[in-house]
């Protein structure tokens, strides 16, 4: 038995030492000498994770569950391993964009949702305000066991109204002592260093006492770990302590359950996200703690089995409640010493959880959930001059004091009840909902707010049916029905067995269906739309902020303020001195002399942003820079462009790529024009030879022929007459070819002039024979035709068709042998066009010979034989055909004579026109 | 490091806990066996705790160099 008095001193003084400790520690750190500047006391810090249900808890669930206490240790074990990846990203990010609770990053992570912020809040203190109470129920009956007012079974047998009540007293003592170290001064960081040095003193302090408890009864009340299990042994009623799963009811897979909550909790309880997160100081410290932390935890749990076995020995099963055993066990030795100091551990572990979660739940509160009524309501906007720090720490000192009484009005109501002794994993229950989210938000850019709220409300939704109702129910305040026949009396809806479940504890049961609905809704919600720009904006900065470096993405807000609007806004919220402090910091590292140059642009506001959003929570920093800042929306597009820098420079190479292939086939054109115009440019030399050697023939006979008869006026009569006949029909040949060297032009320019009408074919050949029927009978060949009764008629240009018909058939005339020659003409109209052949049984055209008859100025034959001619009539030709839309060809055996043929579609002769 | 060696460790040291502080490993060790007068699988699961521990101590403090 101790006197009342002398706990309570003790206690007052041990807090008056954790309050020495935490002054020290922001003493050094204004004098820029921090003392939590150490991986040691970051290590230390975490240790946070131990309260008093795992310090005065363990021992309990050893006593009933053998090794069942530990997944919650080892959890964090394995959880730590992966911290290097994952918290160290967190710490970046907190960092980077002065995220300064789980609430602001999931809200920010989603486009800065205030909705998704308060939800959050919502969760987390719904599910921690109970595990509050359950410190304070430790402290409270750790008192009652130590002051006697408990039978021979240590059953507490006080019975005291609230206003006798010591717990009240020691709830409003830790919201005073939060109160002070949590809310001194707002922090743009909303670091607090001298809580973290007094947080991690009392994780000493509380593995010392355990140490201390543990070595007593394991070394001096028996005769070490082996004479306890030993003894155990003996005992068949502790047989189950030692094997796995004595208790039988829980599995490997609700181990593997438990093992998953732990390690999600050790990042996700808001207490351990302040630590890790917000209060780190160095990033670096993270790595040593990767195994002091784990060390800590596997110290502290050493002697857990020990003092279970130990107590389970001393008082037998059923009778002293086993969370109690660390103090009822020295209690029963009258070791009275011992069991304060013992005491003093367990309200250690309690007032660090206590202290620390108030804060982060405080600064959720604050920044989440008021600031963003206020700053709706638009209270704040009538008062714009005035300074709202006094505003801001008065909110967070009020929710501080208000989560305290809560917790204090948790444990009046709950008491013994389940509601209370289970809470422990049921909160780790409820923060593992965060995980999906904030984990997803890491990782997957394609989250999206509507998908984030969808999951944590229906993860949510299903811990409340599945862990919080039963436990409603467990203590009486719901209908026990409830448990076995589910909601409306639906057998598949029973909230432990939901869809007839069964084979997994609560917990683990809980946990599966919370974590499917919460995945599922947050995934399949995300998918259904792409993200806006907003939440591509902080999609890019969270799961890209490795990549980034410490460059400020300085491009989202697009106008800048005036500097002088700036500052006063974020005094406002800060305090002058504080933010003048700020500015000028900014203006020197920017190489200005003071705050008065700053020039307004998108990185001063950026950084005006990130200020407040370390006061008041990004969203709202958000809410309140844009009051002053016009901000011009950003697109998406624009959005992407600006972030996604990898994006852009494969844009941009894609862009090259695109523009050196244009390049390469605008130089491969180019190329093929300059060969075409080359050719272009030789073909019309020859052709300008040509021609002038064309001219000069006749020229010059014509000139011989002048010059005789100048020369020479005597000349006959007779050969006058026949020179003058020469002189006449070259004239006439030299005028034939002036006349097709004009239409060869006019063709190809396409500036010939065409008189389309109906033509009959028949009548066109017919006329073309009569034509030429002269010069048939000069050579002696016959002309055979060979027309069918009626053709149909052709559109097309009768004087122009008529004159390929003559140029053919005299080519032919010309060709035939002299005396024997024959040339037969066919005309047949079928399959829509009409075709005529003209065949001559002159000597043929050699195969390679054929093609050039169809050039300008080249006749057949060789150069003796050749008759005479223009060298133009077939190329003319050609172009008249081709002109209506058909073809002009040669077929021809060596020997044999030869074909011309030609085909002029019916129908699109007239569309040609 | 993030990336490097020590973070490819770090998660394979993951990976093997999780693989021998669970189903079916776990249960390889859980049968009434006495080592040093002690039960097989409290020394099994303080020793693999213990042993997860000095790995990543060796790893971390080996990168910190």
């Amino acid at each position: 038995m101790l006197p009342g008095w002398l706990i309570i001193g003790a206690s007052f003084a041990y807090l008056l030492l954790l309050f020495a400790v935490a002054y020290f520690g922001d003493r050094r750190a204004d004098a820029g000498r921090s003392i939590i500047d150490n991986p040691w006391v970051f290590s230390l810090s975490l240790a946070v994770y131990c309260t008093a249900w795992t310090y005065f808890g363990s021992v309990g669930r050893a006593a009933s569950g053998g090794p069942w206490f530990l997944p919650t240790y080892l959890g964090p074990t394995l959880g730590l391993t992966l911290a290097w990846l994952v918290v160290l990203k967190m710490i970046r990010i907190a960092r980077s964009y002065r995220v300064t609770s789980i609430a602001d990053f999931v809200a920010s992570r989603y486009g800065k949702s205030h909705l998704l912020g308060g939800l959050v809040t919502l969760i987390a203190v719904v599910g921690i305000v109970p595990y509050i109470a359950l410190q304070l129920k430790a402290i409270s009956s750790g008192y009652a066991l130590l002051i006697g007012e408990h039978d021979s079974l240590f059953r507490i047998e006080s019975q005291a109204g609230w206003w006798q009540d010591g717990t009240l007293y020691i709830a409003l003592t830790l919201a005073a002592f939060t109160v002070l170290f949590g809310t001194r001064h707002l922090d743009t960081t909303e670091r607090h260093e001298g809580m973290v040095a007094a947080i991690a003193f009392e994780s000493v302090v509380k593995l010392l006492a355990f140490l201390a408890v543990g070595i007593y009864v394991t070394y001096w009340l028996y005769d070490g770990f082996g004479d306890l299990y030993a003894r155990a042994a003996a005992v068949p009623e502790l047989h189950n302590l030692l094997a796995f799963d004595g208790a039988g009811r829980l599995g490997y897979g609700g181990w593997f359950a438990h093992v998953l909550l732990a390690m999600l909790s050790i990042i996700f309880l808001p207490r351990q996200f302040q630590i890790a997160v917000v209060e780190n100081v160095n990033e670096q410290h993270l790595r040593r703690a990767t195994w002091v932390f784990p060390a800590y935890l596997l110290a502290i749990n050493i002697f857990v089995i020990p003092v279970a076995i130990g107590g389970l020995l001393h008082f037998g099963r059923g009778t002293v409640d086993p969370d109690t055993f660390v103090l009822t066990l020295p209690l029963a030795h009258d070791q009275a010493a011992l069991a304060l100091l013992v005491f003093i551990g367990g309200l250690s572990a309690a007032t660090g959880m206590v202290i620390v979660e108030a804060i982060a739940l405080s600064t959720m509160v604050c920044n989440d959930l008021v600031m963003p009524m206020l700053l709706r309501s638009r209270r704040l906007d009538l008062a714009r001059e005035r300074d709202l720090t006094g505003l801001l720490l008065g909110i967070r000192r009020g929710a501080i004091v208000g989560l305290l009484l809560l917790g204090y009005l948790y444990f009046r109501l709950a008491g013994e009840a389940y509601a209370l002794v289970s809470i422990g994993l049921i909160s780790f229950a409820a923060v593992a909902q965060f995980a999906p989210v904030v984990i997803g938000g890491m990782y997957w850019r394609g989250g999206t707010r509507e998908g984030a709220l969808a999951g944590l409300l229906a993860g949510f939704a299903v811990w409340v049916y599945t862990l919080l109702l039963p436990s409603f129910a467990k203590s009486g305040w719901l209908d026990p029905a409830f448990l076995e026949q589910g909601a409306f009396g639906l057998g598949w809806l029973v909230p432990e067995r939901l869809f007839g479940l069964t084979g997994l504890d609560n917990i683990s049961h809980a946990l599966f269906w919370s974590l499917v609905a919460n995945i599922g809704s947050y995934v399949a919600v995300s998918m259904m739309r792409a993200p806006t720009g907003a939440e591509a904006t902080q999609a890019a900065l969270f799961v890209d902020v490795f990549r980034r470096g410490d460059a400020p993405p300085a491009s989202f807000w697009r106008t800048g303020a005036e500097a002088g609007e700036l500052l006063p806004l974020v005094a406002r919220f800060l305090g002058q001195r504080r933010t003048e402090e700020a500015f000028g910091a900014y203006a020197r590292s920017h190489g200005l002399q003071d705050a008065s140059q700053l020039k307004s642009d998108p990185e001063l506001v950026h950084f005006a942003e990130t200020l407040l959003a370390g006061a008041i929570g990004g969203a709202s920093a958000r809410v309140m820079v844009s009051t002053v800042v016009q901000e011009e929306p950003l697109g998406l597009g624009e959005v992407m462009d600006i972030l996604d820098e990898a994006s852009q420079v494969r844009a941009y190479s894609h862009k090259l790529e695109e523009k050196s292939r244009a390049l390469e086939a605008a130089t491969a054109e180019l190329r093929a024009a300059n060969v075409r115009l080359q050719e272009l440019d030789r073909l019309k030399d020859d052709f300008m030879s040509s021609v002038t050697h064309e001219l000069r023939t006749p020229l010059t006979s014509i000139r011989a022929l002048s010059e005789m008869m100048l020369d020479d006026p005597e000349i006959d009569v007779e050969d006058r007459q026949r020179f003058l006949g020469i002189i006449v029909s070259e004239t006439v040949r030299l005028s034939r070819l002036v006349n097709q060297v004009l239409d060869m032009a006019k063709i190809e320019s396409g500036h010939a002039e065409w008189h389309n009408t109906d033509i009959d074919l028949c009548e066109l050949v017919q006329h073309s024979a009569d034509a030429t029927l002269q010069l048939f009978r000069d050579r002696g060949a016959e002309l055979h035709l060979h027309l069918p009764a009626s053709a149909p008629s052709l559109r097309a240009d009768h004087d122009r068709l008529l004159q390929v018909m003559i140029n053919l058939l005299s080519n032919a005339a010309k060709f035939v042998p002299a005396g024997s020659g024959r040339v037969d003409v066919t005309l047949r109209c079928e399959g829509g066009s009409a075709r005529v052949d003209v065949k001559d049984n002159g000597p043929g055209i050699e195969p390679a010979q054929q093609p050039v008859v169809f050039e300008k100025f080249r006749q057949g034959g060789d150069e003796r034989s050749r008759p005479q001619g223009t060298g133009l009539g077939l190329p003319i030709s050609r172009q008249i055909v081709e002109h209506f839309g058909g073809r002009l060809w040669l077929e021809s055996v060596p020997g044999e004579g030869a074909t011309f043929s030609f085909e002029l579609p019916l129908a699109s002769a007239a569309a040609h026109e | 490091m993030r990336k490097g060696l020590a973070g490819q460790r770090l998660v394979a040291v993951f990976i093997a806990g999780m693989l021998l502080l669970n189903y079916p490993v776990l249960s390889l060790f859980d049968r009434p066996l006495v080592v040093f007068g002690l039960p097989l699988l409290h020394v099994y699961l303080f020793s693999v705790w213990l042993g997860l521990i000095g790995v990543v101590a060796w790893i971390v403090e080996r990168g910190a160099r």
